[in-house]
């Protein structure tokens, strides 16, 4: 049986023409996914199976009201729990994780801490020139990204809404557009553009900086900046300036490096001068399927977008000191829920040995490096492959996620967990 | 040794094994730093010699990789749990830790071990 229109649950693009050969509920091949995405469905069977809880420094397989038990009583006896992760899972089930959260009087933060959290604190100072991939499609002649690889991280995105599709106004693909990649090094996407910028480490926010005073002043007085010259500099504006419909997508490149948000800022704010020539637009590569998801609900819930405290009675949002990092970091939480994310994989070292001192609740339907150290471990559906649920993709449009196999018997959503140990903290 | 600036990222390898870090092959997709073929020589090191990369916060052992992608005084590792290791304490008041574009040494290793996800992961909760 063939399955047509699968939304791909793996990165922010969530490429919504995949189609999926099922067999007596046995996934045979996927079409038209990447190799990240096909992954996905392909590599569902090493899996976890039953709920665990830690015994005697063991790890033992118990029934899923015990794991729910347990889970609850850590977050009931937690004076401040930290609930991380929520990317890599449905609307839904975040919905449920800011209840508990608010419950619990805990803290709750998403992976954008450690992705767009910087980008995110730019747009609250900046606003954000945004618009859809589909329009981008149809419209954009010159397409950047800086900072960024989709060649690695978001494979299709070129493909599918950037470079490669025929659009409306941009009827020849290819040929009616033209790339620039601004980056560190010569990354894969990089080897494909008509011009590749390389900026030396650390240096973007020079960069954008210097583009903007070519464009509004005219002139700047160094020969060189960041490791591009001035000519260089100069016929980047010129570009940018004289393009019909201009996109910049932009990475971890401005986000994790140094200045961080203030290079976002400066990107933003570039891209809101050249709206003075041209149409110009910017958009995050958002990296997890549903982060931006997160964002969505926990914003129309809160108020904010992330690394929300509820420990005043009130949502208190202050990245630097609501997020998973700087809590851990700081000794200052005393439990910790993991939904859908391996922080142990993915926190630095500091992080990580905290991480470990304290209780903590897994809920994933794969073990990790998280899984290993937990006190709780409740295996759960995938969600995208074994249930349905809402995302949102990167340019904030929501898809409904599908389910195109039965998960097997006994297994639960994390929807349906998370509400199982809201009702018990709620007792 | 050489310093260099350390640079992590998205691979593409590290994101087929991202469900699989128990495996052998997430070992063999992250735990490497990308170098300079120049660079690579000056420290008489070949592909898949281990290295030592450090940092103000610790030192980490992995496999070296030849790479034209980077450039003279450039490392580029794959995001998880080898270069997490070194990645400095501190968010900068924003909440994000410091994953690019910081000052590291490398040097060859040889007969040093390049630790699954799990030793490596053991060592560091129960280091003092």
């Amino acid at each position: 049986m063939k399955i047509s229109d699968v939304v791909c649950p793996f990165c922010g693009a969530l490429c919504d023409d995949l189609e999926v050969i099922v067999e007596n509920n046995e996934i045979k091949s996927v079409e038209n996914a990447c190799k990240l995405g096909a992954s996905k469905f392909l590599r569902i069977e090493k899996r976890l199976k039953k709920p665990m809880i830690r015994k005697n420094g063991k790890l033992v397989e118990v029934s899923i009201g015990e794991a729910i038990e347990k889970a609850s009583e850590i977050l009931i006896n937690s004076q401040k729990p930290l609930l991380y992760g929520f990317s890599s899972t449905s609307c839904e089930a975040q919905a449920l994780g800011i209840e508990i959260a608010e419950t619990v009087n805990g803290v709750i933060d998403c992976t954008s801490s450690v992705c767009h959290g910087p980008s995110i604190i730019a747009i609250h100072e900046v606003g954000c020139p945004s618009v859809t991939l589909g329009e981008i499609k149809n419209r954009a002649d010159l397409v950047i990204y800086w900072g960024s690889n989709p060649m690695h991280a978001h494979p299709r995105h070129l493909s599918r809404y950037s470079i490669f599709p025929r659009g409306r106004f941009t009827e020849r693909g290819l040929q009616d557009r033209e790339l620039i990649v601004v980056d560190v090094r010569e990354t894969d996407t990089a080897k494909l553009a008509d011009w590749f910028i390389k900026v030396k480490p650390n240096r973007d926010f020079e960069v954008l900086n210097a583009l903007r005073t070519i464009l509004n002043k005219g002139e700047i007085h160094q020969d060189e900046v960041g490791g591009v010259s001035k000519e260089d500099l100069i016929k980047l504006v010129e570009k940018m300036k004289s393009c019909r419909f201009g996109i910049l997508f932009f990475g971890l490149g401005l986000t994790m490096s140094l200045g961080k948000h203030r290079n976002v800022v400066e990107a933003i704010s570039l891209v809101r001068d050249l709206n003075h020539y041209t149409k110009f637009s910017i958009m995050p590569m958002r990296g997890h399927y549903n982060v931006t998801g997160f964002n969505e609900v926990l914003t129309w819930q809160t108020g904010f977008p992330y690394a929300v405290d509820f420990t005043k009675g009130y949502p208190w949002y202050n990245p630097g000191e609501t997020d998973a990092n700087s809590l851990l970091q700081r000794e200052d939480v005393d439990a910790a829920l993991i939904i859908a994310s391996d922080p142990v994989a993915n926190f630095p070292r500091a992080s990580v040995k905290y991480l470990s001192k304290i209780p903590i609740i897994v809920i994933d339907p794969f073990e990790n490096l998280t899984t290993q150290i937990a006190n709780v471990v409740i295996p759960s559906t995938i969600v995208g492959v074994e249930e349905e649920g809402s995302a949102y993709r990167m340019d904030t449009v929501p898809l409904r996620l599908r389910r195109v196999v039965t998960p097997p018997k006994g297994l639960l959503s994390d929807e349906e967990i998370l509400r199982r140990i809201l009702n018990k903290v709620r007792k | 040794m050489i310093e260099v600036t350390l640079i992590t990222g998205r691979t593409i390898g590290q994101g087929i094994t991202i469900d699989e870090k128990c495996e052998e092959e997430y070992v063999k997709e992250v735990a490497i730093c990308e170098l300079n073929v120049k660079d690579m020589e000056k420290l008489g090191i070949e592909d898949g010699d281990v290295i030592r990369v450090s940092t103000q916060e610790g030192e980490v052992f992995v496999f070296a990789k030849a790479s034209e992608n980077v450039g003279k005084g450039t490392a580029f590792m794959p995001l998880g749990v080898w270069v997490n290791a070194i990645i400095p304490k501190g968010t900068d008041s924003t909440g994000m830790p410091t994953f690019k574009g910081i000052r590291a040494r490398v040097e060859p290793a040889k007969g040093e071990e390049v630790l699954s996800a799990e030793k490596l992961i053991g060592r560091i909760i129960n280091e003092d």
